[in-house]
């Protein structure tokens, strides 16, 4: 330190090192940097005491504050449900007809329905409720289980052939050509019935004799129109809305071999007032139907 | 540059300052900390004109935002009010929505080319006396020089040591300075809310915080910019200075130096003229680099720090004045007028130099843009409908085939009293239209209420069973939406729609 040399040119002290004939100049951080460096460094510290940040073997150190950020997202969900509580609360006690008729009730409860929908249904549903083959559209005005709010909310709280829920929808349509009940000349000309019956293109002379098949075998479910039956889950055949497929080869093979979709009883997971709300999104979706008047 | 320091000054009748610039030509340096300047006061034309644009100025902004107009309606009575809450702008008579921000892109365009136009006419003349840093930095001036005394005194209290008559100056300086600051930033958030409520509300302390931290942040800029930066903001952080240099040309007015009258200059003239030397005007008192706010010497010529608001005139007129030559040896001039001048050609400033292309242009564009404002403003529509069309799903197939679209019709009602619409559709074969939310006429049209100065959305289905329109895979239709309104003032509007079919494929 003896030697303090001084650049010419800059008047800056040197810090004496020198490579290849360049000396480095001593051009220290200011000052305000270096202390406003050491005050993150307490800082810092502080924190780690303050909050959890050192790593253990299981976990980490939990932090004097004892500060969780898992802590706050259920504090925020238990705020959230505190603060629709009442709107919940006037759901759980109104019928579903009533919920209809009031407005503000049903835009409330349309809104949580929707976000429902989004966490639960769109696996199979589609995020439009546009459905998939085999899984219903729900946006249409054919349901296979009734489309009254009412009868959507049995389908949602208690499933679709969901053996562990008693209350289940239920129905099973023979296996005609698996089973042996029909041969396949037969199949294939109801097949071409019933697609000559929703105007599909169908083979006249079959359909002429797939008539006779039908009326012997499958009247007593989907009716003598074929407009289906809603007690028993059974399709109207004569519209133009198909599960798996409207062509003949569609229906033949389901014919043949039925295929049987399978929707969980949600009162398994969600809380009636959740169900509630889903019954009346899926019914205000464009298709719902209006309670028959009761006498 | 002959300079003659000699003892004849004793007699002379105007007082000699001991000022040097602190932003002098010769002393600048890319890289120096700043030095105070302690600008001089000073009287004149230009020095009264000053203080009335500054009352004027000052006044607009703590008045305005007072200022009640009364309107229908829940709309709120403030005359200006910018209501972030409710997403609405308020100017007298004006009601501005979000989508209509294009006037406001209109007025800062008419800002920006009205301050060419202004800087092509008279220099920096927004620099010198409109502009808020100048304006506040010269309150704050003068209150240094009520609490501190004026230049002189100022700079032996700076050098004075510590004494309680030193506190006592200082403090009464910085706090009338405070005193302004937070009325600054306090009058600010006024702007953005129902002023008496929220005067109300600040003084009891239970206004939103964002109202505390605005009037905090702005009580820290006001009282940074104005009392310490000063001179700073305009040269270093300030990009007009900059911009300037593209916007003067040599008929432009500018607060000039004639030194092709001025120089030589001499402090100890008789001794000059004895010696026989040539005698410019200029008597080297520095009474302009005393007073000037920028801690420029004026006689370096035209320059970036110039804010031109021509003090250095007023102190040099009264010099003038005094030691018997002409006014004028410092004053607004063109470059124009300077170099026929120098030339020894005597010019003088005519208004005929204001009228020239640039400042036609300039002008032209500026009420162009006013024109077109004003003529939108005046006829344009307070009904607004857009249709968005659901995207998922595009369609819907109905049990008899009819192929179902669902649209969300959004109404904005942007009067202040509830109004009635007709919603119906034109040009899409054997389309029928429902709503749930809403009475269908017997026409097929629904009616739909828009409650005063809101957004009214209504899902509606479209369906029809038309087989062109169920197979296309896009029809175009319109939705056509008819005030219903016994007034004459009906309002109503057309807005095209798309149908999707099934396509092909299916």
């Amino acid at each position: 330190m003896a030697n303090i040399e001084r650049d010419e040119v800059s008047g800056t002290e040197t810090t004496g090192h020198e490579w290849d004939g360049i000396k480095e100049l001593n051009t220290p951080l200011p000052n305000w940097w270096r202390w406003t460096f050491y005050a993150t460094v307490v800082w810092g510290l502080g924190y780690t005491v303050a909050y959890p940040a050192w790593p253990l073997i299981s976990g980490a150190t939990p932090g004097v504050l004892g500060y969780s950020s898992r802590q706050e997202v259920a504090n925020d969900i238990a705020a959230a449900a505190e603060a629709q509580a009442q709107w919940a609360e006037r759901i759980r006690a109104t019928s579903l007809e009533d919920i209809l008729k009031d407005e503000e009730l049903l835009r409330f409860a349309k809104a949580g329905g929707a976000a429902a929908f989004r966490v639960n249904c769109v696996q199979c549903h589609g995020s439009g409720a546009a459905g998939f083959v085999g899984y219903p559209n729900l946006n249409d005005n054919d349901w296979l289980w009734g489309g009254t709010v009412d009868q959507i909310h049995q389908t949602i709280a208690n499933g679709v052939r969901y053996t562990a829920n008693a209350d289940t929808r239920d129905s099973q349509m023979p296996a005609f050509g698996a089973d042996g009940v029909l041969t396949a000349e037969q199949i294939g000309d109801v097949a071409n019935y019933i697609v000559q019956l929703s105007g599909g293109q169908a083979d006249q002379a079959a359909a002429g004799r797939g008539g006779q098949v039908f009326t012997d075998n499958c009247v007593a479910c989907h009716g003598e129109k074929a407009e289906g039956n809603k007690e028993l889950g059974a399709p109207n055949l004569a519209d133009q809305i198909t599960l798996y497929g409207g062509d003949v080869a569609a229906v033949s093979a389901q014919t043949a071999k039925p295929r049987h979709g399978v929707m969980p009883a949600w009162s398994d997971k969600l809380d009636e007032v959740k169900i509630k709300e889903l019954a009346v999104f899926v019914h205000a979706l464009g298709g719902g139907e209006q309670a028959a008047a009761t006498p | 540059m002959v300079r003659v320091i000699g003892k004849a000054a004793i007699s002379a009748p105007f007082d000699r300052h001991d000022a040097e610039a602190v932003n002098s030509a010769g002393r600048r340096s890319q890289y120096a900390s700043r030095v105070k300047i302690h600008p001089k006061t000073t009287d004149g034309t230009f020095r009264r004109l000053k203080w009335a644009i500054m009352a004027v100025t000052l006044a607009v902004y703590y008045i305005s935002p007072w200022l009640r107009w009364e309107r229908p309606g829940s709309a709120p009575d403030q005359a200006i009010l910018i209501d972030l809450a409710h997403r609405r702008f308020y100017f007298f008579f004006i009601e501005i929505w979000p989508q209509e921000f294009y006037y406001v892109a209109g007025l800062l365009i008419m800002a920006g080319v009205g301050l060419f136009l202004a800087t092509s006419l008279f220099g920096r003349a927004w620099c010198g006396y409109a502009c808020p840093q100048t304006v506040w930095t010269d309150l704050y001036m003068a209150i240094e020089r009520f609490a501190e005394g004026d230049r002189n005194a100022r700079i032996k209290l700076d050098a004075a040591p510590f004494s309680f008559g030193k506190l006592r100056k200082r403090a009464v300086k910085l706090a009338l300075w405070l005193a302004v600051a937070v009325a600054t930033g306090g009058f600010w958030v006024f702007y953005f809310a129902d002023a008496p409520t929220l005067l109300q509300e600040l003084l009891t302390g239970t206004a939103q915080p964002v109202a505390y931290i605005t009037i905090a942040i702005l009580t820290a800029t006001t009282f940074t910019f104005a009392g310490f930066m000063r001179e700073q903001v305009c040269t270093y952080m300030c990009p007009w200075p900059r911009i300037q240099g593209a916007m003067l040309d040599e008929h432009s007015l500018v607060v000039t130096y004639n030194a092709w009258r001025g120089e030589p200059r001499h402090s100890g003239r008789k001794k000059a003229q004895a010696l026989a030397l040539k005698v410019g005007d200029c008597v080297d008192c520095n009474a302009c680099v005393a007073v000037c706010p920028m801690g420029i010497d004026i006689r370096d010529g035209n320059q970036l720090e110039c804010i031109n608001c021509a003090l250095c005139i007023d102190a040099c007129d009264a010099v003038m004045d005094k030691v018997g030559s002409p006014r004028g040896l410092i004053s607004y001039s063109t470059t124009g007028l300077y170099a026929a001048n120098a030339a020894g050609t005597p010019a003088r400033w005519n208004w005929r130099e204001l009228v020239r292309a640039r400042t036609i242009i300039y002008f032209s564009a500026w009420v162009a843009v006013g024109l077109v404002m004003l003529i939108s403003l005046a006829g344009r529509e307070r009904l607004d409908v857009n249709i968005v069309a659901d995207r998922n799903p595009l369609f819907v197939k109905l049990s008899d085939g009819t192929i179902r679209n669902g649209y969300t019709v959004k109404i904005l009602n942007m009067k202040q009293e509830p109004r009635r619409f007709r919603v119906g559709i034109e040009g899409l074969p054997g389309a029928a239209m429902a709503s749930e939310e809403s009475a269908t006429a017997p026409s097929g049209a629904i009616i739909v209420e828009a409650e005063a100065d809101k957004l009214r959305a209504i899902k509606v289905f479209v369906s029809t069973n038309d087989p062109t329109a169920r197979v296309d895979e896009a029809t175009r239709f319109t939705f056509v939406v008819t005030e219903l309104s016994t007034a004459g003032d009906a309002e109503s509007g057309r807005y095209g729609a798309i149908f999707h079919g099934e396509g092909e494929e299916n």
